[in-house]
């Protein structure tokens, strides 16, 4: 996965704070959501934004607390829009 | 479930926990990253209390997908990263969830853990604390009734 780190190294709630505030586009998603064969980590309902052809998530590493992530997203992007849940 | 094993008080409490379980009649499976697995396995290589091992990631995605779940499920946690877990396995499971909380500032992680079963002691090198907190429960089995 080719990834741009937008925010490293924070809490989780700071991230879905980060997304919210900085994107327009924004769609909730519950835990455990499948985004690029990763089941995502987080409170429920995540936050993930849709800038142009990138999707904006936050990835929780075990070891490293959670960042935003900038991901080229065109072939998720689609089954985001239709799959919102929250 | 085991996040990151910085703290060396985790990979004691899981063993003690594990074999508490055993005892007990449970079936127990530990899941965590490569680094807490490994602790694990390499501090008991008999196997008399880690009987089956899960790669963190591996255990999120059959959760999620609904091909795997349990009665009870242990969310080690000392940080944020942590409470995210938690509350995931709460999100994606059936489970009845203990919130296994340990470090040196763990108010903020109780506060985040409300919802749960708490066992939290400050501990990060002796696990003894921890340890009492874990023997005040009589019965896991009782949790799952």
């Amino acid at each position: 996965m080719n990834y741009e780190i937008l925010l490293p190294n924070s809490s989780f709630k700071e991230c879905a704070e980060y997304i919210k505030k900085n994107f327009k586009e924004i769609y909730y998603v519950p835990a455990g959501f499948k985004i690029f064969d990763n089941y995502l980590v987080g409170i429920p309902p995540i936050p993930i934004a849709v800038d142009n052809d990138d999707i904006i998530m936050p990835y929780v590493k075990p070891c490293h607390g959670c960042f935003v992530l900038r991901v080229p997203g065109k072939e998720e992007i689609g089954g985001l829009r239709r799959s919102e849940t929250f | 479930m085991m996040g990151c094993p910085e703290l060396p008080v985790q990979t004691a409490a899981a063993l003690y926990i594990a074999n508490k379980l055993d005892r007990e009649g449970f079936e127990v499976i530990s899941a965590g990253n490569k680094a807490a697995i490994s602790l694990l396995l390499n501090s008991d290589p008999e196997k008399h209390y880690i009987k089956k091992v899960m790669d963190l990631d591996r255990c999120i995605g059959a959760l999620a997908e609904k091909t795997m779940d349990f009665d009870l499920c242990f969310v080690f946690i000392h940080s944020d990263s942590g409470i995210s877990y938690l509350a995931t396995i709460k999100s994606i499971s059936k489970a009845k969830t203990i919130a296994v909380i340990f470090g040196k500032e763990i108010e903020p992680l109780i506060e985040a853990s409300a919802d749960s079963v708490i066992i939290a002691a400050k501990a990060v090198h002796n696990p003894t604390p921890l340890r009492a907190k874990i023997d005040g429960v009589k019965s896991w089995a009782a949790l799952t009734r």
